[in-house]
């Protein structure tokens, strides 16, 4: 029985070493991607289990294999927490050998994952996370940051407001690593237009009751209150804001709203808010189409996310398919050469300090009397061209960009 | 104007309310739990899952039936604590003999449960529920303006918190309870049915646990992830109070919701872990917490 073990293993073995000769291009003799998002706390309806079926479909649409080689996802839940995700991630990298790291919600968690990538030296995508500093101050080679992110917010939604006469802003802020990123490009626009910021209040992730900071808010004084966080949180910020009548003497801006929070929340209490948004589902043919197929799946519209997820993961692919391998280098060096163009992005193109640029889009919710149905929520008020929204290359603080 | 701290009073005020009115639902869900783990002995994990399942079948009431608020507010807490008996009858009936730490485990594995179910029904976004007709709008007080839902939600619960404080503590039946607990041989040698009684007691105490849910459904989004957010807090409050301390755990319940409101306006940041902190605290200077007897 030994004996017959240990020849069955030396000959899996034998087998292993002759096939990882035969192409050398793919290490492992397999493409493994390792995901790593909120799979059951406040962000997991924003991409949690659909994210990861949108990764499936992207694999499935790629045929499940690469010239032969196998076309792996793992994924894991990150709890909301640095460690957590770093720990799995490390052991993905040295024990499951997983040759691309996907970075799902939270910002916190994407800058701690960015790191261990860059260190390893294999391609991170981060698609759910927002902080620009990701392609920003912390900045890495291996990096690309896909659907959006906390200056195209600021720049879209806040200067959208500005111009409209909100100028004195007060934050309520998710406090980490996101809202803050997303308060400091805020406020930063808000500042360049004129604007004026009265103050800000950082509430816990995950606060249950906000009325405490929204009557904060409201004897600041200030027009506008901008929501720089979430999720859940946003659903419960502007659920209390609504009950404690905040809306009289100021205005809403949800700087990060998601099409679930809306589902979640109806329109009589949505209706009129404008946001910056990276992808909606009923925008054209392509992506109507894609959202029906996934729909059938989750049973739920995809969030901007959740497209970028595959888009994401479509790319990765098809820069395997092209250069025949998948070493990180030479995939980046593809990445950063080819424009982007498929259901999520027109014309897009992934630039050197890891941004994928591609246009975003100002929104506004409907009212009641203006939806068809569940998930026919948005008006598009605006393109915002990517070049426009996103950091400059000029104004950009990446090391990688040589001035 | 007048300032405390260097927030006007009237802000103060506003907040020292919206401090009461969390503190609510932290007394009326420790109050639960200090009623089982008092009485049963049982560290109850599945009480913030019971709240969320008030919650939830508040929100089913009406969306799948039709029934309003009010039916909710009495019905809900019937089926959790039906649901409750069950537990007790059929699981945690067995585990009396052997350490607490089993009641918890059997607990906690309930609470994974629900919330997977929950969670892989309706996503964790969660689902709207209006106020009640009769409870809409708010009242101007002066230095804030209250709606009048927080306004019900305090009396409710202090109404319900001290109502059980009278039972237990100061009627036939309550003393009963406390005996069967103290010595249930020589309870049942009168004739008491104490296993009955016991089953009874943790669905009373898991009903207050879905009225909290209902008091909450329309103020919270309705998730799967409501409950755990919360039942860490509400342990904590108990631990503070004294386990198994019934006035302890009204008392600590709406002074620590107090506390963790002041703390949102001082410093926010610490508004989460706040109640934590005085829990060390209060364990160093008095391990059997603020109202709880030493054994």
């Amino acid at each position: 029985m030994k004996l017959r073990t240990l020849s069955a293993s030396l000959m899996l073995a034998g087998f292993g070493l002759v096939s990882q000769s035969a192409l050398a291009n793919i290490s492992d003799d397999v493409i493994r991607i390792g995901f790593i998002t909120d799979m059951a706390s406040v962000y997991s309806d924003i991409d949690g289990a659909g994210g990861i079926e949108a990764a499936r479909m992207a694999i499935a649409d790629a045929g499940g294999e690469i010239n032969g080689k196998k076309i792996e996802l793992i994924f894991a839940d990150h709890q909301n927490k640095a460690d957590v995700a770093a720990a799995k991630a490390r052991e993905w990298f040295d024990q499951q050998k997983i040759d691309m790291l996907m970075g799902g919600t939270n910002s916190g968690v994407n800058l701690a994952l960015a790191g261990i990538a860059a260190e390893k030296k294999k391609v991170f995508m981060a698609v759910g996370a927002a902080a620009s500093d990701l392609t920003g101050s912390q900045c890495s080679p291996y990096t690309a940051h896909w659907a959006y992110d906390t200056v195209a917010l600021a720049r879209g939604t806040g200067s959208a407001i500005v111009k409209a006469g909100g100028k004195s802003w007060y934050f309520l802020t998710a406090d980490y690593a996101f809202g803050h990123a997303l308060e400091r490009d805020t406020a930063n626009v808000v500042k360049a237009a004129g604007g004026e910021i009265k103050g800000q209040v950082r509430a816990p992730l995950n606060s249950a009751d906000f009325s405490s900071f929204l009557l904060q808010a409201q004897s600041s004084g200030a027009q506008i209150l901008g929501l720089a966080n979430a999720g859940g949180d946003t659903i419960n910020s502007i659920k209390a804001a609504n009950e404690f009548g905040i809306g009289k003497t100021m205005k809403m801006a949800g700087l990060l709203i998601f099409i679930n929070d809306i589902h979640s929340l109806g329109l009589n209490v949505t209706q009129g808010m404008q946001f910056t948004d990276g992808w909606y589902w009923d925008q054209n043919d392509e992506t109507r189409a894609w959202s029906a197929k996934f729909e059938a799946k989750v049973k739920r519209k995809p969030s901007m996310v959740q497209a970028g997820d595959y888009s994401a993961v479509s790319y990765y692919l098809q820069a395997v398919k092209a250069t025949g391998s998948d070493d990180a280098d030479t995939v980046m060096k593809w990445l950063k050469s080819t424009k982007i163009n498929d259901m999520f992005a027109k014309n897009g193109y992934l630039r050197e300090d890891g941004r994928m640029v591609h246009d975003m889009f100002l929104m506004e919710v409907k009212k009641p009397s203006e939806s068809k149905g569940p998930w026919d929520y948005y008006k598009q008020l605006a393109v915002l061209p990517g070049e426009s929204v996103y950091t400059t290359l000029a104004e950009s603080t990446c090391k990688l960009i040589k001035k | 104007m007048i300032t405390i701290f260097g927030i006007p009073l009237q802000a103060f005020l506003g907040q020292l309310l919206l401090g009461l009115v969390n503190g609510s639902f932290y007394a009326i869900l420790s109050l639960g739990l200090a009623v089982i783990f008092g009485l049963l002995n049982v560290i109850n994990f599945a009480h913030g899952a019971l709240y969320m399942f008030g919650a939830f079948l508040a929100w089913m009431g009406l969306s799948y039936f039709g029934l309003n608020y009010w039916v909710m507010l009495a019905l809900a807490p019937v089926i959790v604590g039906l649901f409750g008996i069950l537990i007790e009858k059929f699981l945690l009936k067995h585990l009396y003999k052997l350490d607490h730490l089993y009641g918890l485990l059997l607990t906690f594995g309930i609470t994974l449960l629900m919330e997977g179910l929950f969670r892989s029904f309706y996503g964790v976004s969660g689902q709207p529920y209006s106020t009640p007709e009769a409870l809409r709008g708010a009242t101007n007080l002066g230095f804030m303006v209250l709606p009048n839902y927080r306004a019900w939600v305090v009396l409710a619960s202090v109404v319900v918190c001290l109502v059980t404080w009278f039972v237990i503590e100061r009627t036939r039946l309550g003393a009963l309870l406390r005996a069967g607990t103290e010595n249930p041989k020589l309870v049942e040698a009168f004739g008491v049915n104490v296993p009955l009684m016991i089953t009874l007691t943790y669905a009373f105490g898991v009903a207050l646990a879905g009225f909290a849910g209902v008091l909450a459904a329309p103020i919270l989004q309705i998730s799967p992830l409501m409950g755990s957010n919360l039942i860490i807090v509400v342990f904590a409050v108990v631990v503070i109070g004294g386990m198994g301390s019934i006035l302890g755990a009204i008392v600590t319940g709406l002074g620590l919701g107090v506390i963790e409101g002041l703390t949102k306006v001082f410093w926010p940041e610490a508004s989460s872990t706040v109640v934590f902190i005085i829990m060390a605290i209060v364990l160093l200077l008095r391990p059997a917490g603020l109202f709880g007897k030493e054994k």
